[in-house]
């Protein structure tokens, strides 16, 4: 069967470091010793979606975006 | 006629190839024969069935099943363009540049092979424009072909700007779209919307002269060599501490013991291996021998053949200044354009500099292999990930060499000229 | 504080009203300039992260555009001085202190079109935003100067008061990033600073013998029926 997830995605050459991304979704991205995010790649479950949304549209230069993939499981 | 014939023979590619100077377009067509006409209207995806039976994989690197791309490429909207890329930015490889500067005709074969499979309307040659003798040597294979009865897309020959993150293929997309010579982000893949915003099918010159060979002898020929998931043959680049270092063609999966006896074999005992490249994988001399020469036969090792790289590090070098000295200049070559990988890479090459002169402290190593940890996936390309995977592994594999440096700095080794060249400068950041 | 003696009316609430929300905008648009500086300088506490820092930028640009509209409705209902709607966005074509309340409308046009293009980031992309932003640095000095050329209250040390402040904020905020390495090259930091500094030293040489002068009412270009009578200024 076919499942939706959604995930977090990066444009590592439009992201510049701003830790937005990081302040709003503390539960799945955090800061390196220079301030670029590292993300959990786990897909996000709906608790989490608004606050993943509100972490995308918060990053200054668009570089935090939350995708639609299709995983096949089974 | 074609005189490769013979179940299972080598050489394929290099038949007929001579010490020195490109082979000409005549010699070329007594060698392997006529390039196969497609007349009929099934021909394209003839060829397309033909290359997923071979099971044919890109040898740029990535090794990913090429009919998959060329099918991806032709069910795009808009006249596919198809590059061939030669643009060789690993010191470590020399199979790219030898191919283009002897053996050109064999590359346009697979060129045009794959424009007519796709129905591209163009052909690029991308080639590295500090390597004079490629250049040449397709210039005039081009001035050849132009008395050739068939008709084919336009050939155009494109020099590109040398860099290690320079052949990439969005780098080499974004450079004949008229940006600079370095990665940008996908989406959309260059499959759908590349060079001038069309389908773009970016093949490493080497798949290109095995399609150009698979398109006479058929699939089946191409199986006789190889293992079943990578048939086929390889040109593997072998340097180091050898007898007779060299592009060799080897079957698909070979030891790297007969590779080395094909060489003349090492010219003092071995440390270690680095497989892949400068963004490759080390592993232990003693380990090496047994190792097949394939992804399937090194992945147990952490470890895969790359653009098929091989470098034998002899136990007399400083492993410690050679990593150093490379990781610096892996360093420098970055594209300056992902944050991880900017600070990442400087970084590492910074605290392992430190280490070798003795100045690092007892944490320094953790450090190292937290930043090289952090370094996958991290990035616009894999240049950050192949850096990580180089310094991960020569920590495991040096690790008595690099305590020893970190207690006693430098070694009397240090001062050898370093085996692992860097022949270019380091391009030159934008300021951030 | 002179009142005008004009005509038959006497000032109403409106003329209140609106230099009120005028200089509550100024402070508005002070706080959101330097609110941007310390959201792009990055200063962050614990308490004040980013996101909270970059939500109170956007929360006082809107609120000043908001005691804008309110400044511009009451100055447009007010009697007095006849000023209809259009001047808020068309510059210098109204009778009433033409140049100087063209610079408010100027300054004001400068402010929408940042606005609405962080309204609409997301669909204009990164850079049309970001070089629409940097309006911001001539809107402000503009709307200062509207201020000072039109506003009644121009003489109140209140008023230098605040409109110092103000200056000195934006000032120190400028210089903080300048000092920081913004603009990245050379020659544009050098004109930054130039640009700013001969602003201040312009209007402290220009304010004396403009505004704080005699006669700014009729210099400043108010028609004259609505003059005092008496050649006593008004302010």
């Amino acid at each position: 069967m076919t499942i939706a997830t959604k995930r977090l995605s990066i444009n590592w050459i439009a992201c510049e470091g701003h830790g937005m991304c990081a302040e709003l979704l503390p539960e799945r991205i955090t800061l390196d010793d220079w301030g670029y995010p590292i993300i959990d790649d786990q897909p996000i479950p709906p608790e989490l979606e608004a606050h993943a949304r509100r972490a995308a549209n918060a990053c200054p230069t668009f570089a935090l975006t939350l995708q639609r993939t299709q995983a096949r499981r089974g | 006629m074609s005189s490769v014939d013979g179940p299972g023979t080598l050489p394929r590619i290099f038949a007929g190839v001579r010490t020195q100077g490109p082979m000409t377009l005549s010699r070329h067509l007594r060698i392997h024969g006529a390039l196969p006409t497609f007349d009929h209207r099934d021909a394209a995806s003839g060829l397309l069935d033909e290359l997923e039976r071979s099971g044919l994989r890109g040898r740029g690197g990535a090794g990913f099943p090429i009919a998959i791309k060329l099918r991806a490429a032709a069910a795009s909207r808009g006249r596919a363009i198809v590059v061939a890329n030669g643009c060789e930015g690993e010191p470590a490889s020399q199979k790219d540049r030898l191919l283009l500067e002897r053996l050109p005709h064999l590359v346009l074969d697979g060129s045009l092979l794959a424009a007519r499979a796709i129905g591209a309307g163009e052909v690029v040659i991308a080639a590295d424009e500090s390597d004079r003798h490629a250049v040449r040597a397709l210039d005039r294979a081009l001035r050849e072909r132009t008395y050739l009865p068939q008709a084919g897309p336009p050939i155009r020959l494109i020099p590109v700007p040398r860099g290690y993150v320079s052949g990439q293929e969005t780098a080499v997309v974004n450079f004949l779209n008229g940006g600079p010579a370095k990665p940008t982000a996908t989406p959309p893949p260059i499959y759908e919307r590349g060079v001038k915003g069309r389908p773009t099918l970016v093949n490493n010159v080497e798949t290109l002269a095995h399609v150009a060979l698979i398109a006479r002898h058929g699939a089946r020929w191409f199986r006789e060599l190889g293992t079943h998931a990578e048939p086929g043959s390889i040109l593997v680049t072998l340097t180091g501490a050898i007898s007779h270092p060299g592009v060799f063609e080897i079957e698909s999966g070979a030891s790297v013991a007969s590779l080395m006896n094909a060489a003349g074999g090492p010219t003092s005992p071995l440390r270690a291996l680095l497989l892949g490249g400068y963004a490759g994988t080390w592993v232990p001399a003693g380990i090496g021998d047994d190792l097949a020469l394939s992804s399937d036969g090194l992945v147990n090792v952490g470890a895969s053949l790359g653009a098929g790289i091989v470098f034998a590090l002899p136990a007399s070098a400083c492993a410690v200044a050679e990593i150093t000295h490379v990781a610096r200049w892996l360093a420098g070559q970055s594209a300056g354009q992902c944050g991880p990988c900017v600070n990442g890479l400087d970084a590492i090459a910074t605290a392992l500099e430190r280490l070798r002169s003795g100045a690092g402290d007892e944490l320094a190593l953790a450090r190292i292999s937290r930043w090289a940890a952090l370094t996958s996936g991290r990035g616009a390309c894999a240049h950050p990930d192949g850096v990580g995977r180089f310094v991960a592994s020569a920590i495991g594999v040096f690790a008595s060499e690099l305590a020893a440096h970190a207690r006693r700095g430098p070694c009397r080794a240090c001062l050898q000229p370093r085996l692992l060249t860097t022949p270019f400068a380091p391009s030159r950041r934008a300021a951030a | 504080m002179s009142l005008p003696i004009a005509g038959t009316v006497g000032p109403s609430a409106y003329w209140y009203l609106t230099r009120a929300t005028g200089t509550v905008a100024l402070i508005l648009l002070t706080l959101s300039v330097v609110l941007g500086v310390i959201d792009v300088q990055r200063y962050t506490t614990p308490r004040a992260p980013r996101f909270v820092v970059d939500g109170m930028h956007r929360t006082a640009s809107l609120l000043a555009v908001v005691f804008l509209i309110a400044h511009i409705l009451t100055a447009a209902l007010d009697s007095f001085a006849s000023i209809p709607l259009i001047d808020a966005v068309l510059p210098f074509a109204g009778s009433y202190r033409p140049l100087w309340l063209g610079l408010g409308a100027v300054s004001f046009d400068l402010l929408l079109a940042i606005v609405v293009t962080s309204l609409l980031r997301r669909r204009l992309g990164y850079r049309a935003w970001r070089l629409t932003h940097w309006l911001a640095y001539g809107s402000w000095p503009v709307a200062l100067l509207h201020g000072l050329g039109t506003g009644s209250d121009v003489k109140t040390s209140w008023m230098l008061a605040i409109s110092g402040g103000c200056l000195a904020l934006v000032l120190t905020s400028i210089c903080v990033r300048v000092v920081d390495g913004w603009p990245s090259r050379p020659p544009a930091r050098a004109a930054a600073l130039a640009a700013a500094v001969c602003f201040a030293g312009g209007l402290a040489l220009w304010l004396p013998s403009g505004p704080l002068g005699s006669h700014w009412a009729k210099r400043s270009g108010t028609p004259p029926s609505l003059l005092a009578p008496s050649r006593r200024s008004s302010g």
